[in-house]
């Protein structure tokens, strides 16, 4: 199947537009929600409530009997909540330390769900098949209302996000002075962690409860690295998850026995690895870059200034020296020498040197000017 | 009991002891969630490992999962290193990425490998007694006893071994550093134990429950005491009782034994979470409520030493002044008046004298903030307890 087969398939086809358009809102609405995770360092948090939120869909179904998405995902949300709100208890009334609190409850609410799947499973009752679709997820079982069930979610967290923006952005970097200015943090607080809950829950299905804290997270992990703002961090998140969403069905689509959510996981860490290194700012590659440039920088400086002690001691600056008595010194190689001729500061004549007018002033002025930067 | 059922009970306490070790010291570390990330990410290593030897229990199986688990544990150190995400997001990152590289392996191999990701991440151990290890023909019991035992004699040997240097470099690494011992050896050594444990364990149990037993039994031994080997002790003896418990609830239930295992952990840690008797949250509660009322008594008091005015001293004036609510004002000056600190006569209310020494000593505390002013204080009042 080639490319072009493949788009006008998305748009014909009903099962690969909807897991298409599905995957992409769900991206992009997790990659939004994970930046305040993210930055407010509630990176694990996704993975636990996505953990817990399993005996919440297996309660619900021994409640309803039926296998309603809907009714799932409701109890999946609760429970979700519960285990949300158990952890900041522990954290906050006990000495138990957040990621103890977080793999506790991570490990115990999955255990218990376990338990009551495999009870179900026992039970006579045939509609009970299933329901383990959500622990890895199938985004083959994406239907229409499923998809506008997303959207609508999305919708409404967009809202909520830019009705609170000033709120959300202000609790995010300085909780105690939205305390003194007057905000109601604790509402605050409530209202993203339910939103972050909501939309881990929602993904449950598609890419599945141990996947999904990737989902949240490098969408998210990869947009911090190109911005410092969050307006942007956040717009950018969404459209990295989306598209780690609409790449990773079209590749899981191509190929025989690829189940979507890891591969969209896969596209996402891609995302994730490209931001770490070709950021311009704070990517590893233009770091090193940087790193090597200031180096030769210092290098070329130190050179200058062991001729400038040399030619201090002579009456005309421009007095010609032996090369060779540069080679004791650490800084020099022939590179730096024929930076320094190329920038005019040195003269070579033979197997002589000699300071130019140029290259003395700047020698002399060398660390005077880096303390009149400094201050 | 069968053979088979003791056989069972026996694996899961094994395992329930292997885990309970490592855990202890994961959860002082504050490393708790490294285990979540070894327990998803050693799936690929059991994949690759899987197809080299087709045998779940191979020794080079769990070599190979062991590595790709110290291999997850210096990718997140490098990530974090980079100082471009936190450590929290770099553990987030890296697991599920090697976990999904792990499903998509076994996806695209399905055909020819007789492994199923949910056995990984679930475990079955009901059938773990019929996978037996013969010897020269003879039974000698089920695979995974032997393996999770031979995996229990060496974390045992090595606790024994290292135990104060576990102990120095668990509290503080600086001293440890300074002792000579390497924190950085100690560190990778314990991650390799977890991560080894992890991979005998999970077939048996599942990659899941391994991080429950690992991390629950230490968390609720942990709000019981403060002594390192007390700790030790008593997530053993929590580990071992759940996993004996859960395997009958699970067989009453008839549903999974990993399951019923961790559903009994998290009974255990919410009763002891609920009743512990210093840090349980019932206490706790009971402590902060305690204080509060005490940092009020302090504040009437000094309100009162205050003033010699009666109108400020007048019972009512508590509730207008001071802007209590009756039932607190109540509480206070019952406290109070308990501890003979004032006297109420025609409803004005004065210092005793025991009040005054109390105010003052009070004083003295915050001003200098000297423990030894309130030692003798400490036996009555939780407020200054801490």
């Amino acid at each position: 199947m080639d490319i072009t087969e493949y788009i006008k398939l998305v748009f014909t086809d009903y099962t690969l537009r909807t897991i298409t358009l599905g995957t992409a809102i769900l991206g992009a609405v997790t990659g939004m929600l994970g930046s305040f995770a993210v930055l407010r360092k509630q990176s694990l948090l996704g993975d636990a409530i996505s953990h817990a939120a399993l005996p919440g869909i297996a309660i619900a179904f021994l409640i309803t009997g039926a296998k309603d998405s809907n009714v799932l995902l409701l109890g999946a949300l609760v429970s979700g909540l519960i285990g949300t709100f158990w952890i900041r208890g522990i954290i906050k009334k006990t000495h138990l330390k957040s990621d103890t609190a977080l793999g506790l409850i991570l490990s115990l609410f999955f255990g218990f769900g376990m338990l009551l799947l495999t009870f179900i499973q026992k039970q006579p009752n045939a509609n009970q098949a299933g329901l383990d679709k959500y622990l890895f997820g199938q985004a083959a079982t994406l239907v229409e209302s499923d998809v506008w069930l997303m959207a609508l979610v999305t919708g409404i967290c967009l809202m909520v996000l830019l009705l609170f923006w000033k709120e959300f952005k202000i609790l995010l970097f300085d909780t105690d002075y939205t305390k003194t200015l007057g905000f109601n943090t604790k509402f605050i607080d409530i209202l993203i962690t339910t939103f972050i809950v909501l939309a881990i829950v929602l993904g449950l299905q598609t890419v599945g409860v141990v996947l999904m804290s990737a989902m949240l997270l490098a969408p998210a992990a990869a947009a911090r690295q190109w911005t410092n703002s969050l307006g942007v961090m956040v717009f950018l998140a969404a459209i990295f998850g989306a598209f780690s969403g609409v790449f990773g069905t079209a590749i899981s689509a191509s190929q025989n026995n690829l189940s979507t959510g890891p591969v969209i996981v896969i596209v996402a860490g891609i995302f994730v690895f490209i931001s770490f290194i070709f950021s311009p700012s704070r990517g590893l590659l233009f770091k090193q870059i940087r790193f090597i440039k200031n180096r030769r920088d210092l290098q070329l400086h130190k050179t200058l200034s062991f001729m400038y002690h040399i030619a201090e001691t002579h009456e005309n600056i421009s007095h010609p020296h032996a090369i060779k008595i540069l080679n004791n010194f650490q800084g020099y190689t022939k590179g730096t020498l024929q930076k320094l001729v190329r920038k005019n500061y040195v003269k070579l004549d033979g197997s002589m040197w000699s300071l130019t007018e140029e290259g003395f002033n700047t020698a002399s002025n060398l660390y005077n000017q880096q303390t009149e930067n400094n201050e | 009991m069968s053979n088979a059922q003791i056989e069972i009970q026996l694996i899961a306490s094994l395992v329930a002891i292997a885990c309970a070790i490592p855990g202890t010291f994961l959860v002082l570390r504050k490393m708790a969630m490294i285990s979540d990330a070894i327990s998803h990410s050693i799936l690929p290593g059991i994949v690759i490992g899987f197809f080299i030897t087709q045998d779940l229990n191979s020794p080079l199986l769990i070599l190979l999962a062991a590595i790709t688990g110290i291999i997850t544990v210096v990718l997140v150190e490098y990530i974090q290193k980079t100082g471009l995400v936190k450590e929290d997001t770099a553990i987030g990152l890296v697991f599920p990425i090697l976990f999904s590289i792990g499903v998509i392996l076994i996806a695209k191999n399905a055909n020819d490998v007789h492994l199923d990701v949910d056995a990984v991440l679930l475990g079955e151990l009901a059938f773990a007694p019929f996978d037996r290890l013969l010897i020269a023909g003879m039974d000698v019991g089920p695979k995974s006893l032997w393996v999770i035992g031979s995996i229990l004699l060496i974390t045992i040997g090595l606790l024994f071994a290292f135990f104060k240097e576990l102990k120095i470099s668990t509290f503080d690494v600086g001293l440890a550093a300074s002792l000579g011992f390497s924190p950085a050896v100690i560190h990778y050594g314990l991650m390799t134990v977890s991560s080894v444990t992890t991979v005998g364990a999970f077939d048996a149990v599942g990659a899941i429950l391994v991080v429950a037993l690992m991390i629950a039994p230490a968390a609720t031994a942990y709000l019981l005491t403060n002594n390192l080997k007390h700790m030790l002790a008593y997530a053993i003896c929590f580990g071992v009782f759940s996993a004996l418990s859960g395997y009958w609830l699970a067989h009453w239930l008839d549903a999974s034994i990993a399951g019923s295992i961790t559903t009994m952990l998290g009974l255990i840690f919410l009763m002891v979470y609920l009743f512990a008797p210093k840090k349980g949250i019932i206490a706790v509660l009971y402590r902060e409520k305690q204080q509060r009322t005490e940092v009020s008594l302090l504040t009437f008091l000094l309100h009162l030493r205050n003033h010699n005015e009666e109108e400020e001293r007048h019972v009512n004036h508590l509730n207008e002044h001071i802007n209590w609510q009756k039932v607190r004002s109540k509480t206070v000056l019952e406290l109070a008046l308990k501890n003979n600190m004032i006297v109420i006569t025609n409803n004005i209310v004065s210092l005793t004298e025991k009040g005054k020494d109390f105010t003052a000593q009070a004083i003295d505390y915050i001003i200098t903030n000297e423990d030894s002013k309130i030692e003798h204080m400490k036996d009555d009042f939780f407020l200054f307890r801490g």
